[in-house]
């Protein structure tokens, strides 16, 4: 990695919580190679950089943006066009801008029901006025500006062009720093790919495995699981079937179920439908009344099992606006 | 490049066009419908000068693909893949869409119908763009066959072939083949006797050069495809060495252990320890029955082993396996008869003189249990009246509702040979007289003219309770009499139950070992049961007789000849093509969870335990797409029928929706967001 020829890197954060940019840092000393490929101008958790010098800049003139975050407000969107337009590379960075992640579980909701329950309904709510948030407030020194929360949760690429993705909830800093030598190296997969592996994360599991017949599927805290036998064999849904490797297996390697924070494997169109087509292929029962049974009762929250980290990329996407409360203007 | 596309609609005579405004939906996919080259509607698309129409616009138009909105593809789908062939197009990029079926038969309102086939027709358009060209593949055929189940269909069905030169191994479960037939009298409707049709073809098998005869064997296992399939059949122990034994039969003689026969006299008569099921068995050498000779049961006697002449007797013989390889099968599975204990009501079991069909027949024949005699259970007295029970345990319900076929014609019969060899009396009681087939309805007026009495009505109950004089000592037929609209109460000393035709106890376990499937009530399902009656769903697994379904003797040999016939045509031909459209998991992509290894209902997929991959065999697969659906890693892919694919079909049926929120947005769609 050359001096001579500095780049410029930006990380952005948007509709996120923060623990991308934690991992950007775990990629440890490393960081300082980083900095001495990249000039950063724009880091808001690290470094002291202002939008305004953003928009001065020349377009493209940003060589790498790592975008973490969903799309949720106005202002996301805003920096989320900015960033696009100055930057020669944007990387959806981790799942909340490759799919959505935990904030595009909002997608259930709209934005009326979210301050309905965030302002008024929480029982530590004291909002006597009933107060909301207003895109603009006069006061004394003149108009106060927020930024307009939108009823949907959008993933980066459902607002800007995106040229690479890099999955992971948080993306693994192995996997991070393997992404950023291939981005200085030149050594990078067709535009619009995910950097990662193309197979799941059984590959990287150590359990055995079977053939799959599940007659019960348990939570976690019903079972200690046997140490060796695959854990979706024990009724414990494991998304390491349909999840993108990446992790080396981490908690289905000590016992807990994949959770799917990688997102789905190359080429699937909808995480959540793959795994429930997966597990119901292997229900063992021919019985309708039974396997009604076996599902509820150990699925009790299938939006929360298998759209987790992938509502607002998948085929569903939010639930339907009309019959949601309106009032408010759309997303 | 665009592709271009032609576009036929077909008129099916007034079947479609009556419903459907063909001229509006071609006009429709020609103007509005993107890189539709060529439209047109057309009377029968199907005939010669239909398909010539297709060929001649791929050559004049230079179409690359082609959708026809007609009937189901089932019908024509061939049909038109070959014009496109015929024209230097790869069938594979000629779609159907079926505008009869899906639409016209199933949609009075004409707007609607029309409006419906247009979004079919933009669907197939759609789907068709993505259409990549297929190559089939050939693969030889084995000349052996498989039969398995050597009654009658069975025989039929080994003789034609090795009749024709090719070699067959004739798999029976019991000792002997000859099925339900060797257990008969007569045989309806020209009463030619059982025996004497069949024991010649049984000796014909047992002494073919082109038939290996295993009896007493069974499939134990089945892998492979057609034309190429291994079949591993184990050799139950028969305690005889069949090298040495000549068939004397002075084993049976010596034997001390008699037993009552449940199988072959339907527990009418008794057979020894070591036995063959009846004199003129095929293979006739006997089978030590381990459950009731003494040796077995206390370790001492071996009278047998003691008397036979050419040491043949072998107590410690294991079960042995056969290995072979076969190009085709033939399922002839037979049934089960349908245990009357099941109706309590009619008492059998429980009221002595009540006896099944099976019991009948043997009762009837000469070389049974009574030497021919109709007698009640005492074994000496004769009836002096009979009643039959047609419909037990068929057309009922609580137990089968299907026909069995073959009851109305036996109870014929059977009202025949009681006239025939008593003086008494036979009053039928039945729902509908069925006699459909060749001479059938002349038998049924010759016994109307021999004085068998025909009550219409189902017995209620069958009950040795007298109420009434006459009745004593007498079994008594309570039946609604349902032309004269009246109760009727018929003493008799005899009853017959008409016992339903079942499928075999273990058909459902045979089926999924052949990979093929079964009727709800577990009859083998034919592939079409019309056009394709003696083929399944699997390539080379073949059925025929009542394993298919409830049939009488003519209709069972006709269907082994035709399962024969079709099995011929296979070894002639000597490969067979293996469809293209089939599953194919990737290597790169699958990690091995194994989600899709006991789905496939066609056995096609194998785990790869060095590489930690599952993988299709294509020449198994039936392109279902079970595995494809299945796999969580999108590992497999389905070929003809892949994401893209489907989802431009999705697109194109939706081509008229208003779109909505965002949730209706295709997938793929990255439309941004508003500012």
């Amino acid at each position: 990695m050359s001096a001579a020829k500095k780049g410029k890197l930006a990380n952005y954060w948007a509709a996120s919580c923060g623990g991308c940019e934690i991992a950007v840092l775990g990629i440890n000393e490393k960081i300082l190679d980083v900095a001495e490929a990249f000039d950063i101008v724009l880091w808001p958790v690290a470094v002291d950089a202002k939008v305004h010098s953003i928009e001065k800049m020349a377009d493209k003139s940003i060589d790498l943006c790592l975008f973490n975050g969903a799309i949720r407000t106005s202002e996301q969107e805003y920096m989320a066009r900015l960033l696009r337009r100055k930057s020669k590379v944007m990387v959806a960075f981790g799942s909340c801008a490759h799919e959505g992640c935990i904030p595009a579980l909002a997608n259930v909701s709209n934005r009326e029901e979210i301050f309905q329950t965030a302002y008024h309904d929480t029982p530590s709510t004291d909002n006597p006025n009933g107060v909301r948030p207003q895109t603009e407030t006069e006061v004394e020194e003149g108009k106060l500006y927020l930024p307009l929360f939108y009823d949907t949760v959008k993933t980066l690429d459902q607002t800007v062009e995106v040229d690479y993705y890099l999955p992971g909830c948080p993306p693994e800093p192995e996997r991070i720093w393997d992404a950023i030598v291939a981005i200085l190296e030149g050594k990078l997969p067709a535009p619009g790919s995910v950097i990662g592996a193309t197979t799941t994360v059984c590959d990287d599991c150590p359990r055995t495995r079977e053939e799959k017949k599940i007659k019960e599927f348990k939570r976690t805290w019903e079972i200690i699981p046997d140490p060796d036998i695959c854990l979706l064999e024990q009724g414990l849904v494991c998304c390491g079937i349909a999840t993108r490797a990446g992790c080396g297996a981490l908690c289905p390697t000590v016992g807990s179920p994949c959770i799917g924070c990688y997102g789905p494997n190359e080429g699937v169109e909808d995480f959540g439908a793959r795994m429930m087509t997966a597990l119901a292929s292997v229900i063992d029962s021919d019985d309708p009344e039974e396997i009604e049974r076996i599902i509820q009762e150990g699925i009790p929250d299938p939006i929360g099992t298998f759209y987790r980290f992938s509502l607002a990329a998948s085929q569903l996407r939010r639930k339907t606006l009309e019959g949601l409360d309106p009032s408010g203007a759309s997303a | 490049m665009s592709e271009k596309v032609g576009v036929y609609i077909c008129h099916c005579g007034s079947n479609i066009a009556g419903v459907v405004d063909v001229e509006d939906v071609a006009k429709f996919a020609g103007e509005q419908i993107e890189n539709v080259a060529v439209s047109r509607d057309y009377k029968f698309m199907c005939s010669s000068l239909g398909q010539e129409l297709i060929e001649e616009d791929i050559r004049k138009e230079g179409l690359t693909r082609v959708v026809v909105a007609a009937c189901s593809p089932h019908l024509h789908e061939k049909t038109f893949r070959r014009a496109c062939a015929n024209a230097g197009l790869n069938p594979y990029l000629c779609h159907m869409t079926s505008i009869r079926e899906q639409v016209s038969w199933v949609i009075e309102d004409k707007a609607v119908a029309t409006e419906k086939a247009k979004a079919m027709v933009a669907a197939a358009v759609k789907r068709v763009e993505l259409h990549e060209e297929l190559e089939p593949s050939e693969v030889p055929v084995n000349p052996n066959t498989l039969v398995v189940g050597g009654g009658i269909t069975g025989i039929q069905a080994a003789i034609e072939l090795a009749d024709a030169g090719y070699p067959v191994y004739l798999v029976e479960r019991e000792p002997s083949i000859g099925g339900h037939m060797a257990q008969f009298d007569k045989t309806f409707p020209t009463l030619d006797c059982a025996a004497c049709i069949l024991t010649p073809k049984m000796s014909d098998v047992g002494s073919h050069p082109n038939i290996h005869l295993l009896s007493y064997s069974e499939v134990e296992d089945i892998s492979g495809y057609v034309g190429n399939f291994h079949v591993r059949i184990r050799k139950k122990a028969r305690y005889v060495d069949e090298e040495a034994c000549t068939g004397c039969g002075i084993c049976i003689e010596k034997c001390p252990k008699k037993v009552v026969d449940d199988v072959f006299e339907a527990g009418m008569g008794y057979r020894k320890s070591i036995y063959r099921p009846f004199p003129q068995a095929v293979p006739n050498w006997p089978v030590i029955d381990t459950e009731s000779c003494t040796y077995f049961e206390r370790g001492k006697c071996k009278a047998c082993e003691i008397f036979c002449p050419t040491e043949a007797i072998d107590f410690e013989q294991q079960d042995s396996y056969i290995d072979i390889d076969v190009g085709n099968v033939i399922l002839a599975t037979g049934y089960d008869l349908f245990d009357a204990r099941k109706v309590p009501q009619y008492g059998y079991g429980r009221l002595a003189n009540v006896f099944t069909s099976l019991e009948f027949e043997r009762m009837c024949n000469a070389s049974g249990p009574t030497e021919g005699k109709i007698v009640l259970r005492d074994g000496i007295t004769e009836p002096k009246s009979v009643a039959i029970i047609h419909c037990v345990g068929s057309r009922d319900e609580n137990h089968n509702p299907y026909c069995s076929s073959i009851c109305c014609m036996s109870a014929l019969k059977f009202g025949h040979l009681v006239m025939e060899k008593t003086d008494a009396e036979v009053t039928s009681f039945y729902i509908d007289v069925r006699t459909s087939q060749k001479g059938y309805e002349e038998f049924y007026n010759r016994l109307l003219e021999e004085g068998m009495h025909f009550v219409r009505g189902k017995a209620a109950e069958i009950t040795d309770a007298a109420r009434q004089p006459g009745e004593e000592g007498k079994l008594i037929v309570q039946a609604e009499d349902t032309l004269l609209g009246k109760q009727r109460r018929v003493p008799v000393d005899m009853v017959i139950l008409m016992s339903a035709l079942e499928p075999k106890a273990d058909a459902k376990d045979v089926g999924l070992q052949f990979g093929i499937s079964c009727s709800m009530e577990g009859w083998f399902t034919e592939r079409h049961p019309k056009l394709d009656p003696v083929a399944t769903m699997t390539d080379g697994i073949f059925v025929a007789g009542v394993a298919q379904g409830p049939k009488d003797i003519p209709a069972s040999v006709a269907q082994g000849a035709a399962a024969a016939a079709r099995v011929q045509g296979m070894i002639t031909a000597g490969t067979v093509e293996i469809e293209p459209i089939v599953a194919t998991i990737h290597e790169e992509i699958c990690s091995g969870c194994k989600i899709c290894n006991n789905l496939c209902p066609f056995n096609a997929i194998e785990f790869l335990e060095d590489k930690e991959v599952s993988y299709v065999n294509a020449a198994l697969c039936k392109g279902c797409g079970t595995c494809v659906a299945a796999c969580p890693a999108q590992a497999i892919s389905g070929a003809h029928f892949n994401n893209d694919q489907i989802f431009a079909e999705i697109g194109g049926i939706l081509y008229d929706a208003i779109g909505g929120n965002g949730a209706k947005a295709p997938a793929k769609s990255k439309e941004p967001a508003p500012a």
